[in-house]
């Protein structure tokens, strides 16, 4: 008994300490002050200034975009490339899952610098476009990662049997392999969108000057000051979103498990 | 003749973007790695230089032992926590461990920065302990990383070994060294990569936490490319390449688990 109450203390003050800063900038958040630790009254003057600094908003439809941009690409990319291995002989697809844990182990530092380095070798300006490639780079490889064991799992007969009955190769793929790996699809979509958010060394090194992301914006700010004021509320936002989807991921994740055990039974 | 559509073509934008946008960068270091800078010919001169300055070579030095003390830390906290949430008895419910998740779906920068404000609040800031800010901000940063694979091996490990092993005699530090830490081993290895080689590159963390009293490998790199010195800051690229792929040769045979990341979805 004594055991259990000290090992469930332990998980929980560490899980307190992981959530302290975090917590901190949203307590700090709904006062007026230039740093956590200092308390001018309960206002919510700062979710105010928070929309109306154009800089920052700026930075957060930025991140968004680029984001969402490279999300989608990687998808249909990473999504092929996993299809197009799958059907491949042997050996092509071991050097494809080689190449694929490249951009996985490899020191983010090292691509986004050799990056920088080939583009400005061949004089390609850095644009938009030049960073969302260097943001495929980082997460091309995840979604080819989740989309990979959907291929494994699903019943190769299937495809044969959609072109007996008919469809043409593209139909095939169409109506029947992409439905069947759609949740690796999805989920490789929602991981890339995530690390891309998460995202600052490849922003860094590939954005032009003038376009700030989150990341780079709050992180040039970091370099002289504490966590600026409007940057509190932002947290107290990103958080809120993140507690959603962890609750709809969770209970999606759920459901999946019901009906995968219910299929298990009925077999 | 006509073009056939097959299959495994769809993989070709796939193999196209690698090889123009991974694989032909990590060739053009190499290339800057041996150029000499002010000729443009084929040189050693970076390699010479790296080492001949003592510098460097601590910069190096530092960073290891930074990235060995994260792992390190990280392990003693994350294997216990992950022992408790992997054992039934203890803990029935899964949500715990998507709490130790979440907080990396907060902006990374974000994160760095509130520790950074929290310490030096607390008066532990790294204006005055630049070695324990960096160490906090790291392992703050890595924990997860930590925690997923071991609870993944310890949720597939066999529990009854370990009341066998107490039935046999064994006291628990026994059975904690011969049964458990052997049955542990693919989770801990794939831990210490997950932590270890992100440590020695990173260099955000370091920077804003030690508030750039401690500059570890990451920093170097960014510095001397910073001053566009392509070639040696390549030859330093190289040195990070190669210290990931050892480490990935040594823990080749043991790792078979998925990367923690995936398991954010």
């Amino acid at each position: 008994m004594v055991k259990k109450v000290l090992a469930k203390s332990y998980v929980y003050i560490i899980l307190f300490l992981m959530y302290l800063p975090v917590f901190l900038l949203i307590v700090f958040s709904f006062t007026d002050s230039d740093s956590v630790g200092i308390w001018n009254g309960f206002t919510f003057k700062l979710y105010g200034d928070l929309f109306q600094n154009k800089e920052l908003m700026q930075a957060v439809l930025n991140t968004l975009l680029v984001a969402f941009v490279s999300a989608i690409i990687s998808t249909i990319i990473g999504t092929l490339g996993a299809i197009g291995a799958y059907y491949s002989r042997k050996r092509a697809r071991k050097f494809l899952e080689g190449i694929t844990q490249l951009p996985i182990v490899n020191a983010e530092i090292v691509m986004a610098l050799s990056l920088a380095v080939l583009f400005v070798a061949l004089s390609i300006p850095f644009t938009f476009f030049i960073l969302v490639v260097g943001h495929v780079v980082l997460t091309v490889a995840f979604v080819y990662l989740s989309v990979k064991p959907r291929l494994v799992q699903m019943d190769p007969n299937i495809y044969e049997a959609a072109l007996d009955l008919g469809a043409t190769p593209r139909n095939a793929l169409y109506r029947v392999v992409i439905p069947e790996i759609l949740p690796g699809i999805i989920s490789g979509f929602m991981l890339s969108l995530t690390l891309s958010l998460d995202d600052f060394v490849i922003t860094q090194y590939l954005k032009e000057p003038s376009f700030e992301t989150i990341s780079t914006y709050i992180q040039k700010i970091l370099a002289k000051h504490p966590v600026p004021p409007e940057v509190r509320a932002l947290t107290t936002f990103i958080f809120l979103i993140a507690v959603i989807v962890v609750i709809v991921n969770n209970l999606t994740a759920k459901k999946k498990q019901k009906s995968f055990k219910m299929q298990e039974g009925s077999k | 003749m006509r073009f056939r559509f097959q299959r495994k073509y769809l993989a070709i934008p796939y193999l196209v973007f690698f090889l123009l946008f991974i694989i032909v960068p990590v060739f053009l270091i190499i290339y800057y790695a041996f150029t000499d800078r002010a000729t443009g010919l084929p040189s050693i001169s970076n390699l010479v230089n790296f080492f001949s300055d003592r510098t460097n070579v601590d910069v190096l030095v530092i960073s290891l032992v930074f990235a060995m003390a994260t792992t390190l830390i990280c392990l003693l906290i994350g294997y216990p926590i992950a022992y408790i949430l992997a054992d039934k008895k203890y803990n029935k419910n899964a949500v715990i461990v998507t709490l130790f998740i979440m907080p990396m779906w907060i902006n990374f920068i974000i994160r760095t920065g509130a520790t950074r404000d929290l310490l030096t609040w607390i008066g532990l800031g790294g204006g005055t302990h630049p070695v324990f800010a960096t160490l906090v901000g790291l392992v703050y940063n890595y924990l997860p990383f930590t925690i997923l694979p071991l609870y993944s091996t310890m949720l597939k490990m066999d529990r009854s070994l370990i009341d066998a092993s107490y039935d046999l005699g064994a006291n628990p530090f026994q059975t904690f060294t011969k049964v458990i830490i052997p049955l542990t081993k693919p989770g801990i290895i794939s831990a210490c990569t997950m932590v270890f080689m992100p440590t020695i590159s990173s260099y955000v963390i370091s920077d804003l936490l030690s508030e750039y009293n401690i500059v570890l490998f990451g920093s170097y790199i960014d510095l001397y490319f910073n001053q566009s010195n392509w070639n040696f800051g390549s030859f330093m690229a190289l040195i990070m390449l190669l210290l990931v792929g050892l480490s990935v040769l040594l823990t080749r045979k043991f790792d078979k688990s998925e990367d923690v990341r995936t398991s954010l979805w």
